[in-house]
Formats: structure tokens, sequence, C-alpha cells
């Protein structure tokens, strides 16, 4: 009895132990990142713009890059995720049909985002000739983003109650003015995360942008469609790739950094407000 | 009468957070009998037969006050060995709860628990357990079959067995057959009857005809507290507080 | 008019539906397509046991991916060999063990490092274990596997406790109780019943985490040191994502040396469908008797 007692209180020992040293792991990689990036951070940085003759930095053009490639990849994905998780929840009559979408959803998750790139290059920039611009990253990273959209509605829309449905249908409302006007409303929650979620991946990705979205961190021309389709350009976390690994200018890759850590919060806070629990897998 | 007493309650008082579960129960269960629990939902029974093993220290805010007694210890006593505790007085759930493993891991869990690792003692255990729990020539042949493919009687006596492997004094049993088919729980009471020679006995039920036909003492539990309890026939028969007689004309709940 | 209207729409809504079906299909043509070519034109054998991949050379270029193969595979064991275990560890303590307040913090925690991108992941790795494996370990340069395995395994961290916190918190408590009334400690309890029930969801949780460590390529291009040597733990390495990366932008259009990136890309797409494999067979393996 005394050994097992002891074994007992090892075991959870050991359990406190190895979780406080993970915490204390992801919490100083977090710390870290912001007391060498906070030194680096001004106004200035943030709103101004890189120019070797007046030799200021700033990162205003990749800030108004990630917003475009957010809204553009968004705007993709958003009604072909919403519409693929309505047919399965509301349409579909084949459970084979709804296993080989969600098997395909499955698969398209776990993909390496640099393939998501190496399709992107073939496909977007060579094939459809975009060439290295932002809407080719926005279009490759709304293919990447779909599994996350589809997800997350899905789940929102199987959660909306049978006897909303019932009612309206009830009330010999169509299927689809039931869907417009029942379902999709009860469901706001599971679209919204969904595109909080996928924000978050845009904003993460690199890999994608490197390679279809060009490396230019000069003021982009977004003053009209033709300009904006033809924009080139880094976002944030392809600046700091650039000032990593290319420059070695690492206080402005802790600065962007920084900047990226406290996107990453507040998404993280905003998909709290949208009352579901962030799950990114 | 000159029976042992094994479990006393004093004087207890049992509350979560600020709501009192059971007002001042006084109550002995003597040793090798079988003791019923009745009473209307929410009434206290099955907090009193959850703090016999403190199953009810799971529950966040839950303190118990006064004297409960097992062989003249307490059992809410400071440095009392929960675990040691448990294995002394096992418990049947309401609904079979076995683990997702097969039917000998699940007799052989406590064993193993507890020490036993030698293959030839362990499989003496299971065996012994599952014939005392009636169950033996049902499984025997399956042994390495998944529990939880078994029909929810078998489930239930599998419990049974798996609680009688660690070699309890007492069985706590809480509505042990409400969630089975007629025949099952019949089959489940017979077998009571036969356990009722090696172990002491608590069952909590719903079912008056259960606690006659089984039950040597009964205690009626009404509003957390203990209305009245003796010996089954007579409280059955002549009982002396108006609220039993009420409870069991089926007056009320 | 009305039956029209609906039949569109559904129509509409199916061809968004069969849009998932038909990337993953698009996406295996193209690698296929793109890929295959060149393993056979380099040939299966050289390719993928080729100790030597040397793409630049004008003259005799040579395309083994034995070391990229490997590294990644060294790469992803490793970084679940050190991330699985203490991952399990704080799930079991999120799930069980933690005050409640201390628990809700480190999920906070652990959620706001599965948001940041992976590339300030390589930053962190590149400006401080990088330095710190150098000047510690004497070496010439501190990039390499074990770096590249460090920062994979803190990587592989938040979504393996996610994933096996869900899977610890979703087992039912009856078994729980179960086994407390049988005299076992809570301790006894988590180890012997609440983790072997968890447990297609900590394969789920082991599996996402592999998947993850073969197919991250930035941190990796950022630590590893990049160069295709045959992995050892404090060698310069290239792996399959980084191999990609390294080259993608300078191989010319239509060479050999550009559709061998895609035969890479193909290799590391069976990879990743060998994982879900293996994964599927093992919660299907799971349910069996035990």
């Amino acid at each position: 009895m005394l050994r097992r007692r002891i074994r007992s209180a090892l075991a959870r020992g050991l359990l406190w132990l190895g979780a406080l040293a993970v915490a204390a792991l992801l919490l100083s990689v977090a710390g870290y990142v912001c007391v060498r990036g906070l030194p680096g951070l001004s106004w200035q940085f943030l709103t101004g713009q890189e120019s070797a003759l007046r030799g200021t930095e700033g990162i205003l053009p990749a800030v108004v890059n990630t917003l475009f490639v957010i809204m553009v990849s968004l705007a993709v994905v958003l009604p072909v995720g919403v519409g693929a998780a309505v047919y399965l929840t509301e349409y579909a009559g084949s459970r084979r049909l709804v296993g080989v979408i969600d098997f395909a959803a499955g698969v398209l998750s776990g993909i390496p985002s640099i393939l998501y790139a190496m399709l992107g290059v073939l496909l977007f920039c060579d094939r459809l000739g975009l060439r290295r611009t932002l809407l080719a990253g926005s279009m490759t990273l709304a293919i990447m983003t779909l599994p996350t959209v589809l997800r997350t509605t899905r789940e929102s829309l199987r959660a909306a109650p049978a006897s909303y449905r019932e009612g309206a249908l009830g009330l010999g409302a169509g299927k689809w003015p039931m869907i417009r006007s029942v379902v999709l409303p009860a469901s706001v929650d599971g679209v919204v995360t969904g595109c909080i979620l996928a924000a978050g991946r845009v904003v993460g990705e690199t890999a994608v942008l490197l390679y279809t979205a060009g490396l230019s961190t000069a003021m982009q021309d977004f003053s009209g469609l033709r300009a904006a389709a033809r924009a080139s350009g880094a976002t944030l976390s392809t600046v700091l790739y650039v000032y990593a690994k290319e420059r070695a200018d690492f206080t402005a890759a802790f600065a962007v950094a920084t900047v990226l850590l406290a996107v990453a919060a507040l998404l993280n806070a905003a998909a709290a407000a949208a009352g579901r629990r962030l799950r990114r897998v | 009468m000159s029976e042992r007493i094994l479990l006393s309650a004093r004087e207890l008082d049992f509350y979560y957070g600020t709501a009192q579960a059971l007002r001042k129960i006084c109550l002995d269960v003597p040793q090798g009998r079988v003791t019923a629990l009745i009473g209307p939902s929410g009434c206290g029974k099955s907090t009193f037969l959850r703090c016999m093993n403190r199953m009810n220290d799971l529950i966040p805010g839950a303190r118990a006050e006064g004297s409960l007694t097992f062989h003249g210890r307490e059992i809410y006593g400071r440095g009392r060995d929960v675990t040691q505790l448990r294995r002394q007085i096992g418990m049947v759930f309401q609904k079979p709860n076995l683990f997702p493993m097969s039917i000998y891991d699940n007799v052989a869990y406590g064993p193993r628990l507890h020490g036993v690792r030698r293959r030839e003692a362990l499989d003496e255990t299971v065996e012994r357990s599952l014939r005392a729990a009636a169950i033996w020539e049902e499984v025997k042949n399956r042994l390495r079959r998944p529990a939880l493919g078994l029909s929810g009687g078998q489930q239930q006596r599998l419990c049974i067995a798996r609680a009688l492997a660690v070699e309890p004094e007492v069985l706590l049993l809480d509505e042990a057959t409400s969630a089975l088919d007629p025949i099952s729980a019949a089959r489940i009471e017979a077998l009571l009857g036969e356990l009722k020679s090696r172990y002491t006995l608590v069952l909590v039920t719903h079912n008056m005809q259960q606690a006659a036909r089984v039950s040597d003492r009964t205690a009626f539990f009404l509003n957390g507290e203990l209305v009245e309890a003796g010996p089954t026939d007579r409280l059955f028969s002549m009982p002396r507080d108006r609220r039993t007689e009420e409870y069991l004309t089926g007056r009320f709940g | 008019m009305e039956r029209r209207r609906e039949k569109a729409v559904e129509t509409l809504f199916f061809l968004c539906a069969l849009t998932a079906a038909a990337l993953l299909l698009l996406i295996a043509a193209f690698l296929i397509s793109s890929g295959l070519p060149a393993i056979q034109e380099i040939g299966l054998r050289n390719f993928l046991l080729g100790r030597i991949w040397d793409s630049a050379n004008g003259e005799h270029p040579r395309f083994g991916i034995l070391p990229l193969l490997l590294s990644s595979v060294y790469g992803a064991a490793g970084a679940l060999v050190l991330g699985l275990p203490l991952g399990l560890l704080t799930a079991l303590f999120l799930a069980k063990a933690a005050p409640r307040r201390l628990a809700a913090a480190i999920r906070a925690l652990v959620r706001l490092l599965a948001g940041i991108p992976s590339v300030v992941c390589g930053l962190v790795g590149m400006t401080v274990l990088v330095p710190l494996l150098r000047e510690r370990l004497d070496l010439p340069a501190g990039d390499g596997l074990l770096a590249a395995v460090v920062v994979l395994a803190v990587m592989v961290l938040p979504p393996v406790i996610e994933v096996s916190e869900d899977a610890l918190a979703a087992v039912p408590r009856s078994y729980e109780e179960a086994s407390l009334a049988l005299g076992a400690t809570e301790e006894e309890t988590w180890l012997h019943v609440s983790l072997p029930a968890a447990g297609s969801g900590v394969a789920a949780a082991a599996a996402l985490g592999a998947g993850r460590a073969v197919g991250e390529a930035m941190a990796v291009l950022m630590v590893a040191g990049n160069a295709a040597n045959m992995p050892a733990p404090l060698r310069s390495v290239r792996l399959l994502t980084s191999g990609i990366a390294m080259e993608l932008s300078y191989a010319a259009a239509g060479s050999l040396r550009q559709r061998a990136l895609y035969s890479i890309a193909l290799v590391l797409f069976v990879v990743i469908l060998l994982i879900n494999a293996l994964l599927y067979f093992a919660q299907r393996g799971g349910r069996r008797p035990c």
C-alpha cells in the first residue's frame, strides 16, 4: 500500500512537473519574442514604409498586403465552404457522397502547405497567368482554408436543432427559404469561427505566399481592380522570413514576430467571443 | 439479537456546498446482513450510500459532519486512507460501468492494482469472482473478448464480479437493477441472496418489493432525514411512523 | 418557378460540396502527372535510394532523395519522441489534475502558441537554439537535425495537447468512478483507465503531430542547415519540405530539376497519406478485442 501511495504521489508530481515545464517552455517562447520585439516596435514602424534613401523601416505595406490577402481568400472560400457545408447537412441524400467529401476534406487539411505552394505556382502563377501576385497567393490560400471553413460551418449547422427546421417546413416554407431564414442564421457562430480560423491560417502562412505572392516590401497600388489584381508583395509573415533569413535583421524580425503574436492573441480572443472553443485541428 | 455493527452513523450531516443533503442521520448496519435504503428520489439515500465509501469526495464542495464509522473507525477521519476504505467497501453502480477492456482484464483490474501479479493467482481470483457473481458459465469461453459486448444484465453481474475480486467486506449497490430488464433484475436479486452469506450488503432501491424480498433490515429516508429503520418484516407490516406508512402504501413518491 | 429555384439552389450547393473532392483529385492528379515523369527519368531506385542530392550540378546532376527522406522521418520521429510524452502529460494534467484556473491559463497559452506562425518558431530557433547548440556542444555550426527536432517538438506540442485533452475529457466519468470504487488512487485511475480509454484520441494526436512535423517547411528551413547530408543528430540536413522550399524559386520551368521537385512533393504526399492510413488502421484495430 505504501508503495502504491508513493508511486501515485510520484505520478502526480510528474504530471505537475511535465505540464508546468511545457507551460514554462511555451511562455518563454512567447515572452522571448516580446522581449526582443518590443524595442523595435514603434508607431512609425507599424505605419511607415521602408526606404533605403531615407533610412526608414516600416511594415505598413506588409500589413496592407496581409489584410488584402485575408479579404480576398475569405471572399473566395466563404461561399464555397458554407455552400458545401449546407449541401452536406441539408441536402445530401447519399451517405457515400458525404463520406467521400469528408475524407477529401480530411486529407486536404493534412496536406503540407509547401505542397499547396507548388500547386499555386503551377496552377495560378503559371497556368492561369496570374504571375506572382497577392491574388495568386490568395487563391491558393482559399483552397488551403476550405476544409477549415467547411468543418466549422458544418459543426454549427448540425447543432441547429431539428425543431427549427421542422417548424419552418411545417409552416409551408420551401427548403431553401427554410435554410436561409432559419438554419443559416442559427449557425452564424460557426461561419464566423470558420472565418477567424481561416484568417489565422492566412496570417500564419509563409510557405505559400513566399512562392506565389512575391517579396516586395514597397507599397502596392490597390487603387483599382486591375491594379489590385497585379499587386505583388510580402505579407507580415513573409516579411519576417525575409528580415530573418535574408537580411539577418533580427530587431525588425522580432518586431514583426511580436505583431504576429498579438494578432494570434486577438484572433483567439475573437474566436472565444464568437462563442465556440477554438480548435485548429 | 447480538449482531456486530459494521457501519455506524451518528448525527451525520452532509452538505453539497451550502445545500444540506443529510440531516442528523443515525443508523447501524449489522455485519452479514442485507440493509435496504428506500425513499423517494432526492431523499438522500444515495448520498448516504456514497458516504460509506466516500465516493462523494469527487463532488467539489461536498463535506460531511458528525460521525460515520466502519469497524469503529471514522470514515471521514483525518488521515483515513480512502483507497483502502474503498477496497474494503465495494460498490456497484446503477448503470453497468465496465472498462473498455476484455472480460478478464475487467475482473483482474482490482487485484492487479493491489499488487497481484502472478498469472495463476490472477486466473484463480478471476474464476472465483466470476463464479461468485454467477456468470462464470456464460463467459468462461470468452474471457478475452471485450466486456462491452455482453448484455446489460451480464454486464451488471460482471460489475459485481469485478467488485468481489478485490475481496471487500461490504458491497454497496446503488439501484443496481433499475436499469435492467425484469429477468436480468431477478437474476441479480437471486445472486444477492447468495452473496449475503459472505458479505454485508447495503442496497439503495426504488423498488419496495425488491427491498421486501431481499433485505433483512430497511431504512426509510425522506427529505434528507432518516424517518424510520428496523427489521424489514416489521417495517413493512407495522410501520411506526405515519410517513413510512404513507410511502409504503404508495401515497407519495 | 418555385421548384426551378429550389433545384437551382440545390445544384449550386452540390457543386460547392463537389469542390472539396475535386480539389483533392486535382492535387493528386497534379502531383502524379508532374512528379512521375521525373521519377521515371531518374529511375525509381536511383531516386528513392540514391544517397546524393546534387541537382544544381550542371554536368552531372544527381537526384537521390534518401538523405531528404530519412531526415524527414528522423525529424518527425524525434519531434514525436520529445513532444508526444510531454504533450500527453500536459493533456492529462489539464484534463484531470489541474486546478481549474491554472488549467484555463495553460490552455490559453497552448492556444496562443498554436496560433503563432511557424516562421516565428523558426526565428526563435535561429536566434536562441542554434547559437546555444553551437556554443554548448562546441560545434562549428548549431543548425542541423537536432535543432530541427527541438523546434518541431515545440511546434507539435499545441496540437497534440489539444487533441489528446479533448479525448481524455470525453472519457465517461463512470469508468473513472468504477476504478476509484475498486480502491484505485486517482493517479492509477488516470493511467490505467482514462488514458487507455482515450486511446484512439491519443493515436489521432500522434498522427496529427507526425503529419505536422513531416509537413513543416519554413521553421525547418530556418534551423536545419539545409545541406543534403545523410542524417545524423548534429549534422546539417535537408528535409523533404525544405528540399522543395530551397529550390522552388531557382529551378527553371520545365527542367528536370524542377520536375524532380514535384517528384519530392509526390513522395511527401505519399508519406502524409501513409500516416493517415496508419492512424485509420490503428483506430480500427483498437476497437477489436484486447
